[in-house]
């Protein structure tokens, strides 16, 4: 049974279709992210999983029940703001236990919760501060509390991230994915923010226009995305679209870049990635997708053993990031970005041989974005 | 102290002191009437006919002020303001406390549980601000006499709650639509329903707008006459009414000492409004709630 499911549930805002047929359901004990630009419905979603929008049509089920007219009390959620929305007149402690208040918890039982929650947290000392007295991220930290205190059947976390600065950011999502291990609660996680995606999620659905575009685990958004969208929207710096003409036959098919004032670049597919769709596009214009990191620098040492297809470009620009560097390059008509090692010593104008690995690159049908191999 | 910097020169040094020589005789000017009033109040009756108006009282007395409030005439019984400055209070204190409460309950229902044709509800309220008073005196008085309380307390504290729900409503309405939304839906996610999260979420940040509500309030009918002329009896009257016949009542040597204690005892409870609840009109008490 699943602890929360999601059945074809639309909501128009006027004549405005905001959410069109969303289906998804989540086990207990998962960490689902909704990921996607802003406008693409999944802060609608939040709210009504949440109860506090109205669906137009379908059903919300939590824990087998059909919760879909329930008010959002009833329904036994807790949701993590992104303003944190703590109550501004209560102390800590009050925030903690105004759910279980409201909810008839005896006091003793609603003492020993806050202590529990402020223990998990480490936030024992700041439990009689007023929410203006506290930082950023130990408002973040309270909303958090609040929430694990009623300990309901599903979390729902809307860019609780959002308003902290980088540094408490990366501590906060780590401490998040921390407690739900240790936990082991069922959590609905709303981010625009692809690497809180990958890092947190056990399973991702990319949203765009009111549609779930893609739901997988994070490696299969990552590497197996199933159209553009995805493919771009996912990963940082994002995936490099390179436009190709298709060639050859099952067998030895080949992608065919023309490149201004230079010859065209020819890069065989490799026959394990063959599709039987890519038959139909011998001689079509498509898409060839390629991250960052499929990108190499040829190794001297390793010359005549690596892996991956050889080809030289001129650097444009280099960007180290300290751990790695980021070239950007022209292939084909546009520039695309490799990461290299940090090593890699380049000066733009400079020519560089690399190595692109054809196994892990994903080819697209211009004409509608979508997948081909 | 300011926090500013200045220009140092002799000029503009000059011109900061004819600046605030104007403002000082502004001020002055501005506060003669006050000082005026009473310094007369307490003057006995023969100093004001021999003396200047700005002289300072040679033999202070407090008598005019008993006089005014206890025994002074007003039109046919002679008992002073004092009565009617009791019904004004009596009238004041509920219907400030009713419109305030209701503007507050509107500006909750109308920014946190908005429904189809809030904002028009809004704007119709709204008009109620700009409605004169004399164009409601007769269907009023209909209404009151159907609802067989002309004439009482009763019937002036419901005129003056109809009149400032509109108001109030605009007061809190434009204050709670500041206050982030998320709050309320953390509170319906919390359990709390419509009157638990006004009353434990809304209300305790309220209080700078609820101040602002009493002061506009207290301030507005206090000082009101026509509905207190229109709408009471004898005995129900307003202090501000009461004040008009006194003062209108001649019975030989005209008592201008009386006259401006009376109208002393008028205006000192609004005065008293601003002194004591000014210095909370602007409190920033939702800070910290969002991002800050």
């Amino acid at each position: 049974m699943s602890a929360l499911e999601i059945r074809k549930v639309r909501k128009d805002f006027g004549s405005e279709r905001v959410l069109k047929e969303v289906s998804l359901a989540i086990d207990s004990g998962e960490f689902l992210i909704l990921v996607g630009p802003s406008g693409c419905g999944k802060s609608t979603l939040m709210n009504a999983i949440a109860g506090l929008e109205p669906v137009t049509s379908g059903e919300i089920h939590i824990a087998g029940e059909d919760v879909t007219w329930r008010t959002p009390a009833e329904r036994d959620i807790a949701m993590v703001f992104q303003s944190y929305a703590l109550y501004p007149s209560m102390t800590v402690r009050g925030n903690i236990s105004f759910g279980l208040e409201m909810r008839k918890m005896p006091k003793a039982e609603r003492e020993a919760a806050v202590e529990r929650v402020a223990d998990l947290l480490q936030m024992s000392h700041l439990l009689d501060r007023k929410p203006s007295q506290l930082s950023g991220g130990q408002r973040q930290r309270v909303a958090m509390g609040r929430a694990l205190a009623r300990e309901p059947k599903v979390y729902l976390f809307d860019e609780p991230l959002s308003n902290l600065d980088a540094k408490l950011r990366v501590d906060m999502r780590t401490e998040i994915k921390k407690l739900h291990q240790r936990l082991g609660t069922t959590i609905v996680y709303v981010t625009h923010d692809q690497i809180e995606a990958m890092t947190l999620a056990d399973r991702i659905a990319v949203m765009r226009d009111g549609h779930i575009l893609q739901l997988g685990t994070p490696d299969e958004v990552y590497n197996d995305p199933v159209d553009m969208f995805v493919a771009g929207f996912m990963g940082s710096p994002s995936m490099n679209f390179i436009a190709a003409t298709l060639e050859g036959a099952p067998g030895r098919f080949q992608l065919r870049i023309v490149t201004p004032e230079e010859d065209d670049l020819v890069l065989p597919w490799p026959r394990q990635r063959e599709t039987p769709a890519m038959t139909e596009q011998v001689g079509r214009d498509v898409v060839l997708g390629l991250r960052p990191e499929h990108f190499s620098e040829e190794d001297e040492r390793l010359a005549g053993q690596a892996e991956g297809t050889p080809l030289s470009a001129r650097v444009s620009v280099s960007e180290p990031t300290g751990a790695d560097i980021l070239l950007r390059l022209p292939l084909g008509e546009r520039e695309v970005t490799a990461r290299v090692g940090p090593t890699c010593r380049v000066a733009p104008g400079e020519r560089l041989a690399l190595r692109v690995d054809m196994a892990r690159a994903v080819l697209f049908e211009q004409a509608n974005e979508t997948r081909l191999a | 102290m300011d926090n500013v910097i200045r220009r140092r020169t002799p000029a503009a040094r000059l011109w900061r002191v004819a600046l605030y020589a104007v403002l000082v005789v502004a001020a002055l000017f501005y506060l003669l009437p006050l000082v005026v009033m009473v310094i007369t109040s307490v003057k006995p009756l023969d100093e004001i006919s021999a003396g200047s108006l700005l002289s300072l009282p040679m033999n202070p007395t407090l008598a005019p002020w008993t006089k005014a409030w206890g025994e002074a005439c007003t039109g046919m019984r002679c008992e002073g303001v004092g009565g009617y400055f009791i019904n004004s209070i009596a009238i004041v204190v509920p219907a400030v406390l009713i419109s305030t409460l209701i503007g507050a309950l509107n500006g909750y229902a109308l920014t946190k549980w908005r429904f189809k044709g809030s904002e028009l509800l809004f704007a119709l309220m709204l008009f109620g601000c700009f409605i004169p008073f004399q164009v409601v005196l007769l269907p009023m008085a209909q209404t009151l006499g159907w609802l067989g309380i002309s004439s009482s307390r009763a019937g002036l504290i419901l005129v003056h709650v109809v009149f400032g729900i509109a108001f109030t409503t605009l007061f809190f309405r434009n204050f709670y639509v500041a206050i982030p939304t998320e709050l309320v839906s953390a509170a319906k996610l919390d359990g709390a329903g419509f009157f638990r999260i006004f009353w434990r979420i809304l209300l305790p940040v309220s209080a700078p707008i609820i101040v602002v509500s009493v002061i506009w309030q207290f301030t507005q009918i206090w000082n009101d006459f026509l509905f207190g002329v229109a709408f009471s009896a004898h005995d129900t009257q307003p202090v501000t009414v009461a004040l008009n016949n006194l003062v209108n009542t001649s019975t030989g040597v005209r008592e201008y000492n009386v006259d401006m204690a009376a109208a002393m005892i008028a205006a000192l409870p609004t005065l008293l409004v601003y002194v004591l609840a000014g210095k909370y009109f602007v409190r920033g008490l939702t800070a910290g709630s969002v991002k800050g």
